[in-house]
């Protein structure tokens, strides 16, 4: 059953710019779906839109079943949501913030506390519940926003940029943290990010998303397998090119640079090392390159997806005029 | 039922913050506070009025108190803004009419807190020193009559404040809004000098500033004395604060 329906959703701002040019998915229940692509794919415009911050254009959407702009307020009710920037007021502790959080979602009195005292285990944030917000470091008010978001038990977790800004080790800790609510919750979680190993890692399944549109998607590793598999990289003599183009006959070879298309590299680079010794070509090195998400991405478009996260500034900029804020 | 939860949660937000900034606080009291005893008691020294000078711009100060504060209150839309609280509000499952009025309300009672903290002191010095606010009427039901006027002027004002917020995009705006918006309305309502004998092109300015009427009606209460007729200017603030809170909410709404 599908959780998250979207039929030819489209945004279009002043006219000009398509931001979300006719995407269309769905998502099941209990999914964690990522949303991928390079800054001003229109990541954040989908899900802006879903979570009936803006309307669309054109198409529709629903979510939990109810459509995102005939019934935006169920539509909150059954959606959390942890944005990109941070939105906890940092002049309140973190018990306040998540306080006032479950007052706005309407959760009855008697369970404030109790489900307060949960999220905030869940974050392992208990001990600093009556710190005022503007003590904490970023990872620790991603994680605050995390918890907040799951006070009022929401069927839908999106999630936009979850780490964007943290530091490598932080940024586990909350792959750590979605994955519980996966496991623990049974949460259908959106969500999107420009960092491809996160993608890999957290999504049962990805869609790849470039100027609007969606270019690609499936789970990781049927789009990973799209591209034939592992590439074995050896680094040889330049004496042996030719014997090289004798016994590989599909090489690609780039000066001394020979890279070998396989299905399996781990269990096929014995076969290949065994050959090229057996014809006498020496092999200073060898490597096994595994697809990433990148390279999905670098096949479908031609560029890398990091080629554009340059001037977060001014892209921040541009999103924030995007959003109408 | 639950809208009036978000209200009353929009409104709560409002007074922690308020409470856990006592520069603010502190800060926004010094200023009237300077102008009732050294403006006060220093033009009372050099001009000859038929009024007690400190007593004629008490209402005028108090006034000025709830101008700041509420106007600020409003303007806190956009810090909601920038730094990302508005949005957990916007998304929240409650109207934004809600999210108007827990404001409004938050902005008004703050307002209400100094002005009668003010009005408190005023009643205190007079009753100190015979020498000071020799006009005004100190006792029960002044008092009484006073809160929920200064808590509609206060609306009137919160409206204009969010108003503002939400035709401008960033903080920068403020100090255009200080010089243009706030201290023109403050100096042109009479707050300092009876509007009687103005030339006539200032009289007519006086008249088009909606603090002129909340000030007089505030003058009349307090001192029993006004160049405006009570009825008169209690109606126009009653229908200025409704129509700048509509505007005001009519705006928010626009915007996000």
């Amino acid at each position: 059953m599908a959780i998250i329906e979207v039929k030819n959703l489209t945004k279009i701002f002043n006219n000009e710019i398509r931001a979300v040019d006719d995407i269309k998915f769905e998502i099941k229940k209990g999914e964690i779906f990522g949303f991928l692509g390079p800054n001003g794919a229109g990541k954040t415009t989908t899900i802006n839109m879903l979570c009936t911050l803006i309307n669309p254009t054109g198409g529709r959407a629903t979510v939990c079943r109810y459509d995102i702009i005939k019934q935006p307020d169920e539509v909150r009710k059954c959606i959390g949501l942890v944005f990109q920037d941070t939105s906890l007021d940092d002049r309140l502790t973190a018990r306040e913030n998540l306080e006032l959080h479950a007052r706005l979602y309407g959760v009855p009195k008697t369970e404030r506390r109790k489900r307060i005292n949960e999220v905030l285990e869940l974050v392992e944030l208990s001990d600093r519940a009556n710190s005022v917000v503007r003590t904490f470091s970023g990872g620790m008010q991603r994680r605050l926003e995390i918890a907040r978001g799951l006070i009022h038990y929401p069927k839908v977790l999106f999630l936009d940029e979850p780490t964007l800004g943290l530091d490598p080790q932080t940024r586990k800790h909350v792959w750590d943290y979605i994955l519980r609510l996966k496991k623990e919750y049974e949460i259908t979680i959106m969500m999107t990010t420009h960092y491809m190993e996160e993608a890999d890692e957290l999504c049962d399944r990805v869609a790849i998303i470039d100027h609007g549109k969606i270019i690609a998607m499936g789970t990781p590793k049927k789009l990973k397998d799209r591209l034939g598999g592992d590439t074995i990289i050896l680094d040889i003599d330049d004496k042996d090119v030719q014997k090289v183009k004798k016994v590989f006959k599909k090489a690609k070879i780039f000066d001394s640079q020979v890279l070998l298309s396989v299905k399996n590299a781990g269990r096929e680079i014995k076969k290949v090392l065994e050959k090229t010794k057996k014809n006498k070509i020496e092999v200073f090195e060898a490597n096994i390159r595994k697809p990433t998400l990148n390279d999905v991405f670098l096949h479908l478009t031609g560029r890398e997806i990091r080629e554009e996260t340059v001037g977060l500034r001014e892209e921040l900029k541009r999103r924030r005029m995007m959003r109408g804020h | 039922m639950h809208e009036l939860e978000a209200v009353y949660t929009v409104w709560l937000r409002e007074m922690i913050r308020y409470i856990r900034a006592k520069e603010r606080i502190i800060g926004s009291l010094a200023m009237p506070i300077f102008w009732l005893l050294i403006f006060g008691s220093s033009i009372r020294a050099s001009v000859d009025m038929q009024i007690d000078y400190t007593s004629f711009i008490a209402p005028g100060i108090i006034a000025m108190a709830l101008m700041f504060n509420s106007i600020f209150s409003g303007i806190t839309v956009i810090w909601d803004r920038e730094l990302g609280f508005m949005k957990e509000m916007l998304v929240a499952p409650i109207s934004r009419l809600s999210i108007v009025a827990g404001k409004a309300l938050g902005g008004a009672t703050t307002a209400l807190i100094q002005g009668t903290f003010l009005l408190l002191l005023i009643f205190g010095i007079k009753s100190l020193s015979s020498e000071y606010f020799m006009a005004v009427r100190m006792d029960v039901l002044v008092f009484l009559v006073m809160i929920p006027m200064m808590v509609l002027i206060a609306l009137g004002l919160v409206g204009i404040g969010i108003a503002i917020a939400s035709s401008l995009d960033t903080l920068e705006g403020f100090g255009l809004i200080m010089n243009f918006v706030i201290m023109p309305m403050f100096f042109l309502s009479g707050a300092l000098f009876p509007i009687n004998n103005l030339p006539n092109w200032i009289k007519l300015v006086t008249y088009l500033d909606p603090l002129t009427y909340g000030v007089e009606s505030l003058r009349s209460i307090l001192i029993g004395f006004s160049s405006i007729n009570i009825v008169l200017s209690f109606s126009a603030v009653l229908i200025f604060s409704f129509s700048t809170l509509l505007v005001g909410a009519y705006l928010f709404n626009k915007r996000s």
